[in-house]
């Protein structure tokens, strides 16, 4: 099949960015997006033209490298799904595909598709763990998780930290992200002394990165690839009110 | 707790409960408002001039006037920093599923609040400052609220349509500020947010069905 | 004379760690504040050890190439984690790990460090969940197991599928949290280009910041290297398209050996090639073995659906064959089974490169619910790629490259044959022998970055308490700024025409066909010619567009692409060299009569360690005999 490309060129992090157009034929149907990218870009080069900067690594929807916005949704088309398991398949013989990087004043475009996520770093520096060095832990067993405590932990574990809640979400908001790993470690024991502090400083760095608030439109949750739900959001609030008013700062 | 109140949740957590008491206000503005329907206005003139002569309402409506300046300004400066944490948006702006009310809180709230103050022109200021009418009701000299509704929505029928569609834009704030709210002050239950949004849909639909039955309950009795 | 000293402590194998940890040197935490770790690579191996050294006191440098340390290519670990806990009351203990790693490696491991690693796996555990990692649980809350293959015991601790992601990420949050305390230093998207060697010892390393195009200089006390394996060789692997080997390669040019580098896993249940342009080959958990069954047609070229073949016409090969282990034999056997039916004409799928591993049996027995349970995010990810739903069709799967064995020599103390230059994880060859455990990796990488690294690093630190860190300004900082900014010019000056992308393809075309799963000297010695052409073109027919001081993926390559192709040319000559077949390395020539892998223990029960010569010149062999005084080494048989 053939089709038709825009997309967003932007020499680097200062650079005015436009969008640029490309045709590509010859496209299979069984190809992954990122195996069309691949071929876009092998086609390029041998061109003498300038490759699109995208990331990708791991194509098992685990790493969250890829971060591509593509035709109005993160990771584009199919639920619970990153941009390594989109395929060709899903676009129609013809269609022009936009791709656009994901835009946040928290994540600032770095080249073309390639934006700078280093904000969840330092996200999770300022709380995102347990405080336990290595050779203080007691035996896992003397630890009960209850099984669905466990599994609930473990639903918002799955986080990838690919940021499609901050592309998706009006507001640049974080709070899917900070949700996830605030109720993951605040359900389990392990996890619950330090609960509070963690909320807070966490919900703090976010804010002071500039990533807007959550207005529960929902929008995070239908794209996040791994289907994390707002309801973890929730968690986050209470986690954060109940911190606020105990907690002596 | 300083930072309390500059923090995103912070924030949200204000817009919440302001809004949650504005939604317990609406439910004894429609209690008292429906008493249009029964009788000659008798029994509406003796509760709406009980409600602004009352001692606790006294202290209640400054209250309630703060919860109104609060929840706006709030969302105001909210919706501001929001706006800044996308400095450039997409080409193809989101396609991603979620309800058009939820996107655009802000948008409806500006138009409720131009709603509200073209409402409280009609009826807060002229029952406060103006000259209503009285009538005698059991010995005492009472307001005559009655007429003055009866008149402005039988004499004007675009102030029928004025009314009917600010409650309609009421309507789709409610959809998802009722369920929001309790979301934000962090009711996490995965068995409860359904059923929030269940309870939002049923309130949304008694008060603003309430609210616009009674414009058209007045066009109706005194065209036939 | 044998340079090989592999440093084991003496006395019995069970107390030889506990001896170490007694009389190794320490260092005194006031001194620990004056000693810097540089740590490249951030996985299971890199991210604790860093954080661990942190705690201790260290200043630690660390290094990834991705955009941030969560994103390495443990994340991509799915079944599970080994413990020997005995948690199911079935037997197991230290010893039962220690020797179903050493049997399940062939006996290519050495003793005392796989002992070590099966002494420490409890406290792995332990300490991953202490940090959050929500491992699976029973209903009264104690941990859940798992079997994998290989062994007769339930050892394995798991988070559904995702097993990888959720321990990388307990120890990515113990590096977050010392890059909050400021004791480490963390440098994201940065390509090492070489080490730094002065006076003998590892001082530093050379980098390219991926994102201005800067070469950097970087000095430190000592370098570790947990940079992981190199699967990617075969271009096609279960790996991440980033994944490199290029740090080993560096050192093993600077000096370092380079141990069993023909030990290559091929991994049995992978989504097959489906398309000519795919970039990679999708792993599919060993833990489906559990509750999946292998098999192919009884007829040849059966084309029908697999649900229309009754159970009487299918070849239920590994069950009938390793009726012991059944579905659950160790990866190489299970990958040359799946192959040989193949070769015969009884593959399934478009190309006939498939078999299928079948549900059908489990879902009817244990009900949809509790499969989902176990293997759901499989399952989905299986329908994504394919368009099949594997609960209602059987999976289609192919041997696929996966991990390597083979990597940098090291000592007991995982130091590799440069001082200071320290080795952990996936980059070091140790523990596995020539074939790796289903749920080995994780605790190999976790245990050396966790538990071991933190020792013998101090043990190393001990004799430099009084040494500067060295100025990135001497001689050989400069000098290998020099160097390593000389070949990234070379590749923009070409301007050929060909990609690092078609180069790598051929690559691992090459390496498939004569050094992947069966491997014959005529195929192994076609291969170096093969090389050795494609190596000459590489470097009169690049073409690397853009600058130097840029974001440039395109340069990046490669250098990946320059070091893959001289590793590949060691692994065939190792693979020469090693005339039996061991574990995942198979020559034809050395089988038994039933086709089974045929160990030569007489002649190459020795680890191969080879030592750089130079560019045209072939390495030196040196062997580590392996040495056996607590298993009685047999055939290894899952029959």
């Amino acid at each position: 099949m053939k089709i038709k490309l825009n997309i967003w060129k932007q020499a680097n992090a200062k650079a005015k960015g436009r969008f640029e157009k490309y045709e590509l034929d010859g496209v299979d149907t069984e190809m992954s997006f990122l195996e069309m990218l691949d071929s876009l870009n092998e086609k390029l080069i041998k061109e003498g033209k300038e490759p699109v900067t995208f990331e990708h690594d791991c194509h098992e929807a685990i790493c969250g490298c890829c971060s591509l916005y593509i035709n109005g949704h993160p990771h584009g088309p199919g639920k619970e799904t990153a941009t390594c398991q989109v395929h060709m398949r899903s676009f129609k013989d013809g269609e022009t595909i936009t791709v656009e990087p994901w835009r946040a004043k928290g994540f600032p475009v770095m080249k073309d598709l390639m934006v700078d996520r280093n904000a969840f770093d330092k996200i999770m520096s300022a709380g995102g763990f347990v405080s336990i060095d290595a050779g203080q832990a007691p035996d896992a067993n003397s630890i009960l998780v209850g099984k669905i405590d466990a599994d609930k932990a473990f639903d918002a574990a799955a986080c990838i930290g690919c940021g499609a809640c901050v592309a998706a979400c009006k507001n640049s908001s974080a709070m899917l992200f900070v949700a996830a790993k605030v109720s993951q470690l605040a359900l389990l024991p392990q996890g619950k002394v330090e609960a509070k502090r963690r909320a807070l400083n966490m919900v703090a760095k976010m804010d002071e990165l500039g990533f807007g608030s959550c207005t529960n439109t929902g929008a995070c949750e239908v794209e996040c690839p791994k289907g994390i739900g707002i309801d973890f959001i929730a968690k986050l609030n209470r986690e954060y009110l109940s911190a606020s008013f105990s907690e002596a700062e | 707790m300083t930072k309390f109140f500059t923090s995103s949740i912070g924030q949200k957590f204000f817009m919440s409960i302001t809004g949650l008491f504005l939604m317990l206000f609406l439910i004894v503005h429609l209690t008292i408002n429906s008493l249009l329907l029964f009788g000659d206005g008798t029994l509406f003139n003796q509760a709406a001039n009980f409600m602004s002569s009352n001692p606790v309402m006294k202290v209640i409506e400054p209250i309630l006037a703060l919860g109104f300046i609060l929840h706006i300004i709030y969302a105001a400066y909210i919706t501001l920093k929001n706006m800044k944490a996308r400095p450039k948006g997409y080409k193809i702006t989101t396609k991603t599923k979620a309800s058009w009310a939820s996107k655009n809180m802000f948008v409806l709230g500006t138009l409720i609040f131009i709603f509200l103050v073209i409402h409280l022109a009609n009826f807060f200021w002229k029952v406060k400052f103006g000259t209503v009418e009285t009538v005698m009701v059991e010995g005492k000299e009472l307001h005559d609220v009655y007429a003055l509704v009866a008149g402005l929505f039988k004499g004007w029928w675009w102030y029928d349509v004025i009314y009917i569609v600010g409650v309609i834009f009421l309507f789709l704030h409610l959809t998802h500020g009722f369920w929001s709210a309790f979301q934000t002050i962090g009711w996490d239950n995965e068995k409860w947010m359904p059923r929030l949004k269940v309870i939002g849909y049923i309130y949304s639909i008694i008060i603003c069905g309430g609210f616009a039955f009674i414009p058209l309950y007045f066009l109706i009795k005194y065209a036939v | 004379m044998n340079k090989l000293d592999a440093k084991i402590p003496e006395g019995p194998l069970a107390e030889k760690w506990s001896k170490y940890k007694a009389t190794q040197k320490l260092v005194s935490p006031n001194n620990r504040k004056k000693l810097d770790i540089i740590v490249v690579g951030t996985g299971i191996a890199g991210a604790p050890a860093a954080a661990s050294f942190a705690e201790m006191g260290y200043n630690v440098k660390v290094f990834c190439f991705q955009d941030s340390a969560r994103r390495a290519h443990s994340v991509a670990a799915q079944g599970g984690i080994n413990a020997a806990r005995n948690n199911k009351n079935d037997g197991d203990s230290v010893y039962r790990l220690f020797y179903d790693t050493i049997k399940g490696g062939d006996y290519r491991a050495r003793e005392a460090n796989v002992y070590r690693l099966a002494e420490v796996s409890a406290s792995v555990i332990d300490q991953l969940t202490a940090q959050g990692v929500p491992f699976a649980r029973e209903y009264g809350g104690t941990l859940a197991n798992r079997t994998f293959g290989g062994v007769q015991v339930s050892r394995t601790n798991y988070a559904q599928g995702q097993t990888g992601q959720q321990v990388l990420l307990g120890g990515y949050s113990a590096l977050k949290r010392q890059v909050g305390t400021g004791k480490v230093k963390m440098f994201a998207r940065q390509q090492m280009l070489d080490i730094v060697i002065i006076d003998g010892k590892a001082r530093g390393i050379i980098t390219r910041n991926l994102v201005t195009g800067e070469i950097e200089r970087h000095a430190a006390h000592c370098v570790v290297l947990a940079t992981g394996g190199y699967g990617t060789i075969y271009y096609l692997s279960t790996l991440a398209v980033q994944s490199n080997a290029s740090a080993a390669m560096q050192a093993y040019r600077k000096g370092a050996f380079f141990g069993n580098p023909s030990f290559i896993q091929i991994h049995p249940t992978c989504i097959p090639l489906l398309n000519e342009y795919q970039s990679k080959l999708t792993l599919m958990s060993e833990s489906l073995r559990n509750d999946g069954r292998i098999w192919v047609p009884k007829a040849e070229g059966d084309k029908r659906k697999p649900k229309d073949i009754p159970d009487e016409e299918r070849d239920y090969f590994l069950e009938c064959r390793y009726p012991a282990f059944g579905n659950l034999v160790p990866r190489d056997v299970a990958s040359r089974a799946a192959k040989e039916r193949c070769d015969n004409g009884f593959g399934v799928g478009k190309t006939g490169l498939a078999v299928y591993l079948d549900f059908r049996d489990a879902v009817a027995k244990q009900g949809k619910k509790v499969i989902k349970n176990k293997y759901g995010n499989l399952f989905t990810m299986y329908e994504k790629i394919t368009g099949d739903s594997p609960y209602e069709t059987p999976m289609m799967i192919y041997p696929a490259g996966h991990y390597t064995m083979g990597g940098l020599w090291v000592d007991y103390n995982l130091q590799t044959t440069i001082p200071g230059l320290f080795a952990i994880g996936e980059a070091n060859f140790s523990e596995h022998g020539a074939n790796r455990l289903g749920a080995n990796s994780l605790l190999q990488g976790a245990a050396d970055g966790y538990f071991v690294a933190p020792y013998t690093i101090s043990n190393y630190l001990a004799d430099e308490i009084s040494t500067k860190v060295p100025s990135t300004d001497s001689p050989e900082f400069v000098e290998a700024e020099k160097e390593a900014k000389a070949i990234l010019d070379k590749f923009l000056s070409i301007n050929g025409t060909k990609t690092a992308t078609s180069f790598h393809k051929r690559l691992g075309n090459i390496m498939w066909t004569h050094a992947g799963m069966q491997r014959n000297e005529e195929g192994l010695k076609k291969a170096l010619v093969e090389i050795d052409e494609l190596k000459k073109e590489f470097w009169s027919d690049l073409k690397i567009p853009g600058k130097m001081d840029e974001i440039n993926q395109e340069l990046e390559k490669a250098s990946r692409v320059a070091d893959f192709i001289d590793l590949a040319k060691l692994i065939v000559t190792d693979a020469l060299n090693r005339k039996e077949s061991c574990g995942g390395h198979y020559r034809e020539e050395s089988r038994t009569e039933g086709g089974e892998a045929m160990r030569i223990d007489e002649e190459y029960s020795y680890v191969a360690a080879w030592e750089y010569q130079g560019d045209d010149k072939e390495p030196t062999l040196h062997k580590e005999e392996l040495k056996f005084e607590n298993v009685e080494v047999k055939v290894r048989s899952y029959k």
